[in-house]
């Protein structure tokens, strides 16, 4: 791109790739992830994922032989750990998509190196979610009934409960997500089918590459599906996590019944989201040496992000307390009470501690910029957010309308395995990922550095001309 | 198999001490047979029946932890031991030998497969009848109703009768005629005892003994009649755990014998309970209810109203339907008493007994509103009362000139009037000094675990040679005797009872005895009678062949078929009191007085009451009788410690904690159970718990009866109580976390949740209450308080009901709480008990509570009472949120439940604002226990696990009557279609009918004023309406009071 003179200096703005690199050396360094020996540690990380995901599969089988009283549900708290985490996975599922779709076509450029796995953590997070609603289930047998088909029974499922709505919500997006995730793969796919040498590795890669060649045809016909997949999945990002407050919002239960529910759930998924890509994104950097491609402004960016849809968050709970306290109602003002001096207070303080003033640290660019404390950070959102919902899921069911059954609910250890299980399952996938598959898009990370199709923001001169490249994902 | 061996090593430190039932070491005789057999122990049955140690093996793995004293007699069995073998091999399957089913040739009368059928019988507690009807299905009794033609009935039941179907079928009840613990034949059983007697004959039957507990029945009096002429120097004790013995000793001493007393309280204008429970307990609670209800039924348009009083230590049914409730400690009761005798010219007037002034308020009040309504109040008090109060009362009712209009004395109901605690001791007495040859204990009574524990019955028993054991379980007693011969339940029986006011009432068998049992009857006739096949049927029918009057064969099957023995209801009998009595009573109470008022302050009096569920003991096995919510605390599974918040503080002493409790050197560990509206300085344990062999409730709870002696029964005054460092897990169903830690003001400090709950109740208008007087200077001051929507504000149209509309409604006025609709729905409708753990984790089952709030000074508070179940709501909440449409609206407005199209999402549990839906966790329903499917309605699905569940306003029977009334062409006959907790209630505080129908009684209340939905401004339009609980405050009263009712309901 030529430069245009303007009148003013451009304000400085660190790179988001690191001076030095051409599309080559991009290619290399992302595919060598891939393609070099597998590291020591990767081994024993994926173990002691692997180790937790085989837990949940016990604790799983045992909930299947035994039923849901293993946990710590009972009358009147119905829903526990299941739907808590359900609502936390497909909230930390909400980044992926954003910052694949929207700031895709917000042409945000600095998404290019995290959307990779930002949409891989989005996929496995909305796995681990997606299993909940059928593992809640008290006969988990018969969760097909939730689906619209053609039966002998002449049932529809009921169309007016939020659930159904779920189950459409949920799956449309996994399946979009999937879809969006896939297509951005190809060409990548493509490099790695080219470049590596394991024979069953590379028919793996050429079925996964669908034939590609890197033809025009082929990257017209690759742009124009991407976008519309883009076009697609941002409605979804909005629309999923509104459905999932519905559950909420359209119950009657104090805690439960307000319309400011859905823009708050989908502002606090984003910040969940955003601090999973960065509670991911900091020890990967590290261990694979990509401070290049993840720069401390992709870190900056992300803890921007997470500060604003973190005040909305904030925002939320005080339009809560505020509209409790304005609405004169007994059942909303004893629900806000109970929050602040019940038996779950030390809950509710931890997450204002978590989600409303930890966070604000992100004002000061020290804390934005270190990988450290956004580190530390990210995960105090991460809590603080499973906080959020067990405040709304099991504070609001605790103590309902009729005192003479109130009652409280505790976790069992089958909860507690469950919930970690499902973190051993998104572990054991992300080490899957990165083993085998590109964890940043090499093609769109080509189009961003010197010699790439849209050239770079260097603030200093390009070292190196524009190459052609000889690969044949190479840009058109 | 564990805890077999865990008893036997507490037992074998103590068996060089004294003898102890020995009880067999099944892992150590697998372990030795391995070691010596080898696998090869299997290849024949003769090689086996050779090996003494599997012959051991096999002969004591049936009875269970069985005692093993003689051995004698244990090697002349063993000697059978080939065709034991056989024997003891098929008895120890479960599984029956293969049957071919034919139908029946020809069909018999009356059994049209899917109808039940109905019987009259009697079920029989503490001695004492309650006439029932028993549903049959194809020759299985699967529910009890009352019998609407049984004076201690009239068509509704308590608890007890309502769980006895459950004891038939328990799989824990004993099962054989046990030898030694070995299992013997009732042959056996007979030659046996046959040859002791013959010898004992000759001396006239010295030696041998009877113990039963308290007897009504007509025939089996008659029988020991004729056992004590043919055995003239035999003995018959009675000991009945929690029977009659204050009551008997007062009458006697009031009146010279030991008449009893009933109540009339359709005719009782004011009614006053002293430290009584009168409504909800004793033999004639049943009916008294029903009576008392019929005086507190306000409408609009029908303004009349009884005045109820209590004065109690111990939180009471009746005293949460009182006008006035005064908490007061046993001794100050006992001086109350004294004052309101004076009062009312019953006792002569000997200066002022009481300290407290509002005792002494209550007193005036009392004794003028009693004088003003002279002839037409009742004064009572009940068995828990020292004998000194009861004369007074009997004295006072005199005075009123109630007696003969409104309490009524009659000749004695038991057929042997006898001092029981004295009974016991000339018992223990005689076995101790070696007189007794032949103990024979007959109808489960239990007295290694009930007796007066300063008696030392179970040394002395042991020194019985011969002790035998008749009841429906084996139990602590069994253990000790050489001979258990099972009982059969009343509903596999023959028999008569007398229920509280004399009218005897036949027993008529529903099923064959399922495990062979024998009734008492039986056991006496073929001991005594020499008449081993004599069965229940011959004798019962004998006894009535000369007493009834006209055509035996009509005048019999008229008996049978009603239940009940016409013109046998005891009269009344004109009874004056002794005055020296009244003066002697006066003169205890104020040597009592004294003595209590001297006495240290950290002392309390401790009172034992039977327990509310579980009653003396004897019905630990029943598991609904367990998981039943106790009235007041909700404690299941347990009994507790119960002290009120200020003695709890004052003590010490903590909820939930363990504590010592210590009287006259006897000492007792419990956990403390802070209940609000006991009196300062009273405690109470209940009887029953703490039982060492009783199946599946063994070791729940604590024994009370290690404190109990002969000379107090019910009161301990001076003991003391210290608390431990431990703590004990309740299974409570409502507000089970009542305690913040560290709060030494026993959880009642602000943020408890039960002064919290009774806030929020208040706030929430859930008990909407008001005062007579409000009600009729404003007869719409209740429909002022509610927060009805407007109609029609719902997305969804309206739905126009063409056919049936159904709605229930629910009188709070006459509720007492004393929970029978909980197990009438139980039995009803197949719901599953969950265990004491299921219940501690929120989990029971129940699908109608009653919920109890509390509202004031939790030291006395005012109390009140609230069934729930489900609303049936019209807008429900569940239905919408349901995402497999398996909770939908019928055409008639019931909430259905689809139990086979539940996914089990839990969804409109949490919707539910009223958390009346239940959800099966697990897989509580059995399954496995192929008697317990006996016991199963069969129009009523057993849900699996997964599922939720939820009242259905009992549909099988509105559809059983819809149908009945369109085979007959005919509209529901009004009054027919009940639901089983309407039906079972004694207060008939619940009706359900036909809102559709402007003339039935449902839709009449439902129009009142009084009528009010629980949290209506949800629009959810509730088909259970309540009746707004209305309170008859005696104005002289009212204006002093600490918390006058109007302020209930700001």
């Amino acid at each position: 791109m030529a430069t245009i003179d303007s009148p003013l200096p451009k304000p400085y703005k660190p790179p988001v790739v690191a001076p030095g690199h051409t599309p080559g050396t991009v290619t290399d360094k992302i595919s060598s992830v891939v393609l070099r020996r597998t590291p020591k540690w990767w081994y024993v990380g994926f173990g002691i994922s692997f180790s937790i995901l085989m837990m949940f599969l016990f604790c799983v089988t045992y909930l299947f032989a035994k039923g849901v009283g293993i946990w710590g549900i009972n009358q009147p708290v119905g829903w526990g750990f299941d739907i808590i985490n359900f609502v936390w996975w497909i909230g930390i599922g909400h980044a992926g998509t954003l910052i694949s779709a929207i700031l895709l076509l917000l042409r945000q450029e600095w998404r290019t190196s995290i959307n990779r796995f930002a949409e891989a953590m989005t996929l496995f997070a909305v796995a681990c979610a997606g299993m909940y609603p059928v593992l809640h289930l008290g006969r988990p047998w018969l969760a097909y009934w939730l689906f619209p088909y053609p039966n002998t029974m002449g049932m529809w499922p009921q169309f007016r409960s939020p659930l159904i709505w779920d189950v459409f919500a949920v799956s449309t997006y996994a399946t979009v997500s999937a879809l969006f995730w896939y297509v951005g793969l190809i060409p990548d796919l493509a490099t790695l089918r080219d470049r590596t040498r394991n024979r069953a590795m590379k028919i793996a890669y050429g079925f996964g590459a669908m034939g590609w060649r890197g033809s025009a045809a082929h990257w017209h016909n690759y742009e124009t599906a991407y976008l519309l997949l883009a076009g697609l999945a941002t409605p979804l990002v909005i629309s999923v996590h509104t459905v999932v407050s519905f559950d909420f919002a359209v119950g009657q239960v104090p805690g439960w019944h307000a319309t400011i529910f859905p823009p708050y759930f989908v502002a606090g998924a984003i910040y969940a989201g955003f601090a999973m890509v960065l509670t991911l994104a900091i020890p990967l950097r590290a261990a694979f040496h990509l401070e290049d491609f993840i720069t401390t402004r992709h870190l900056q960016n992300m803890a921007k992000v997470m500060l604003a849809t973190g005040l909305i968050v904030v925002y939320g709970y005080m339009a809560e307390l505020f509209f409790g306290w304005y609405s004169g109602n007994i059942y909303e003002r004893f629900m806000l009470m109970n929050r602040a001096t019940g038996p779950y207070r030390f809950h509710w303080f931890a997450l204002l501690l978590c989600n409303a003033v930890v966070p604000q640290l992100l004002w000061l660019r020290r804390f934005r910029t270190s990988p450290f404390w956004l580190f530390v950070i990210s995960m105090f959102v991460s809590v603080g957010m499973w906080l959020e919902r067990f405040i709304i899921i099991v504070t609001s069911l605790h103590r309902d309308f009729l005192p003479s059954s109130w009652g409280l609910y505790k976790g069992t250890i089958w909860d507690w395995g469950t919930f970690i299980g499902t973190i051993g399952l998104f572990l054991s996938l992300i080490f899957l990922f990165i083993r085998f598959l590109p964890m940043i898009s090499i093609f769109e990370m080509r189009t961003i550095v010197p010699g790439g199709t849209e050239g770079g923001e260097y603030t200093t001169a390009p070292e190196q001309e524009p190459g052609i490249s000889t690969e044949q994902g190479a840009v058109p | 198999m564990e805890s077999v061996n865990d008893s036997k090593g507490k037992c074998g430190a103590e068996a060089s001490a004294q003898p102890q039932p020995v009880r067999l070491d099944l892992a150590e005789v697998r372990e030795k047979l391995s070691r010596q057999r080898g696998p090869e122990v299997w290849r024949s049955l003769e090689e086996l029946a050779e090996t003494p140690e599997f012959e051991e093996f096999l002969h004591r793995e049936f009875p269970r932890q069985a005692s093993e004293i003689d051995a004698v007699s244990r090697r002349g069995f063993l000697q059978l031991a080939g065709a034991s073998l056989a024997l003891a091999g098929l008895t120890g399957c479960t599984k029956q030998p293969p049957e071919g089913i034919v139908p029946y040739v020809k069909q018999p009368e009356y059994i049209v497969p899917g109808r039940p059928l109905f019987f009259a019988t009697t079920l029989v507690h503490g001695g004492y009848a309650q006439g029932v009807l028993a549903e049959s299905h194809m020759g299985r009794p699967t529910k009890i109703e009352g019998n609407p033609d049984h004076p201690a009935s009239l068509g509704s039941t308590d608890v007890f009768a309502q769980a006895a179907v459950l004891t038939l079928y328990d799989p824990e009840r004993s099962q054989s005629i046990l030898h030694d613990g070995r299992i013997a034949t009732w042959g056996a059983f007979v030659a046996d005892l046959g040859n002791r007697l013959r010898a004992l004959q000759g001396l006239g039957g010295e030696g041998v003994r009877i113990l039963t507990g308290t007897v009504t029945s007509p025939t089996f009096a008659a029988q020991m009649q004729d056992l004590l002429t043919r055995f003239p120097r035999a003995r018959w004790h009675q000991w009945e755990a929690a029977g009659g013995h204050h009551g008997r000793a007062a009458a006697t001493r009031a009146f010279g014998q030991p008449l009893a007393t009933r109540y009339d309280f359709s005719a009782a204008r004011v009614v006053l309970a002293i430290d009584s429970d009168v409504l909800t307990e004793g033999p004639g609670n049943v009916r008294y209810q029903r009576d008392f209800a019929r005086t507190r039924r306000v409408r609009k348009g029908n303004l009349q109203m009884s005045r109820l009083y209590a004065v109690e230590s111990i939180p009471t049914n009746t005293g949460t339907l009182a006008d006035h409730r005064l908490p007061l400690p046993a001794a100050e009761i006992e001086a109350f008493t004294l004052a309101l005798a004076q009062a009312v010219g019953a006792a002569t007037a000997g200066g002022d007994v009481l300290t407290d002034a509002r005792a002494r308020k209550f007193v005036q009040a009392i004794a003028q509103d009693l004088r003003a309504n002279a002839g037409a109040s009742i004064v009572a008090a009940d068995e828990y009362s020292s004998p000194a109060v009861q004369v007074l009362v009997h004295a006072i009712n005199q005075a009123l000139g109630n007696s003969g209009r409104t309490v009524f004395h009659t000749a004695p109901v038991d057929a042997a009037p006898v001092d029981h605690v004295a009974s016991m001791r000339e018992l223990v007495t005689d076995m101790s000094a070696g007189r007794v040859e032949l103990l024979l204990m007959l109808g489960g009574v239990n007295p290694v675990y009930t007796a007066p524990a300063d008696l030392g019955f179970t040394p002395a028993l042991q020194k019985v040679p011969l002790r035998v054991h008749h009841g429906l379980y084996e139990n602590e007693t069994s253990e000790y005797c050489q001979w258990h011969v099972p009982a059969a339940h009343e509903l596999e029986s023959w028999g008569d009872a007398r229920s509280f006011d004399g009218t005897v009432s036949l027993m008529q068998p529903l099923i064959e005895p399922l495990y062979s049992g024998k009734t008492g009857h039986e056991v006496i006739a073929a001991l005594f009678a020499n008449r081993a096949d004599a069965t229940s049927f011959e004798l019962v029918q004998a006894h009535w062949k000369t007493l009834l009057v006209g055509n035996f064969e009509e005048a019999w099957r008229k008996v049978v078929h009603d239940g009940i023995v016409p013109a046998t209801q005891l009269p009344p009998a004109g009874a004056s009191v002794d005055g020296g009595a009244v003066q002697q009573a006066a003169n205890d109470i104020r040597a009592s007085l004294q003595r209590a008022r001297s006495e240290g302050s950290n002392k309390v009096t401790l009172r034992l009451r039977p327990d509310p569920t579980v009653w003396d003991g004897s019905l630990a096995q029943n598991v609904w009788l367990q998981e039943l919510p106790k009235p007041l605390s909700k404690l299941t599974w347990d009994n507790a410690l119960m002290v009120g918040p200020a003695t709890a503080e004052r003590l010490k002493v903590s909820h939930e904690e363990t504590a010592e409790v210590s009287w006259n050197g006897r000492k007792v560990q419990a956990a403390v159970w802070v209940l609000p509206g006991m009196a300062e300085g009273t405690a109470t344990l209940s009887l029953g718990y703490g039982r060492r062999r009783a199946g599946r409730a063994t070791g729940l709870g604590f024994s009370a009866y290690e404190l109990r002696t002969s000379q107090n029964l019910w009161n301990l005054p001076g003991a003391e109580i210290r608390g431990l460092a431990g703590r004990h897990d309740f299974a409570c169903t409502q507000n089970h976390h009542v305690l913040p830690q560290g709060k030494r003001k026993s959880g009642m400090g602000e943020d408890g949740e039960i002064p919290l709950a009774g806030e929020q109740a208040e706030k929430r208008h859930l008990v909407m209450t008001g005062t007579l007087e409000e009600f009729r200077s404003d007869p719409d001051f209740i429909k002022k308080e509610r927060e009805e929507p407007e109609p029609g504000e719902s997305l969804y149209p309206g739905w126009k009901y063409e056919g049936h509309k159904w709605g229930m409604a629910i009188d709070l006025n006459v509720c007492t709480g004393c929970s029978t609709c909980i197990v009438a729905c139980q039995a009803e409708n197949n719901i599953p008990v969950v265990g004491k753990e299921q219940v501690q984790r929120g989990r029971e089952m129940h699908w109608i509570r009653v919920d109890r709030y509390y509202a004031g000074d939790m030291d006395d508070p005012r109390i009140h009472n609230q069934p729930v179940p489900c609303m049936q709501c019209e807008n429900a909440p569940c239905e919408v949120v349901c995402p497999v449409a398996a909770t939908v609206h019928s055409d008639e407005g019931l909430n259905d439940m689809v139990y086979n199209r539940c996914v089990g999402t839990r969804y409109c549990s949490n919707n539910c604002p009223y958390k009346v839906r239940r959800f099966n966790f697990l897989r509580y329903s059995d399954r496995e226990t192929p008697v317990l499917a006996l016991l199963q309605n069969p129009d009523v699905t057993v849900r699996m696990r997964g599922v939720m569940e939820k009242c259905t306003y009992c549909v099988q029977r509105i559809e059983q009557a819809k149908i009945e009334s369109k085979v007959e062409n005919r509209p529901i006959p009004a009054g027919t279609l009940q639901t089983a907790c309407q039906q079972a209630c004694p207060t008939q505080a619940i009706v359900f009918g036909d809102i559709n129908d402007p003339e039935s009684e449902v839709t009449r209340w439902k129009s009142d004023p009084l009528s009010y939905g629980l949290l209506e401004m949800l629009n959810t339009r509730p088909r259970t309406t309540y009746l707004a609980k209305i309170t008859n405050p005696n104005p002289a009263l009212a204006a002093g009071q600490a918390h006058p009712e109007h302020e209930e309901r700001t």
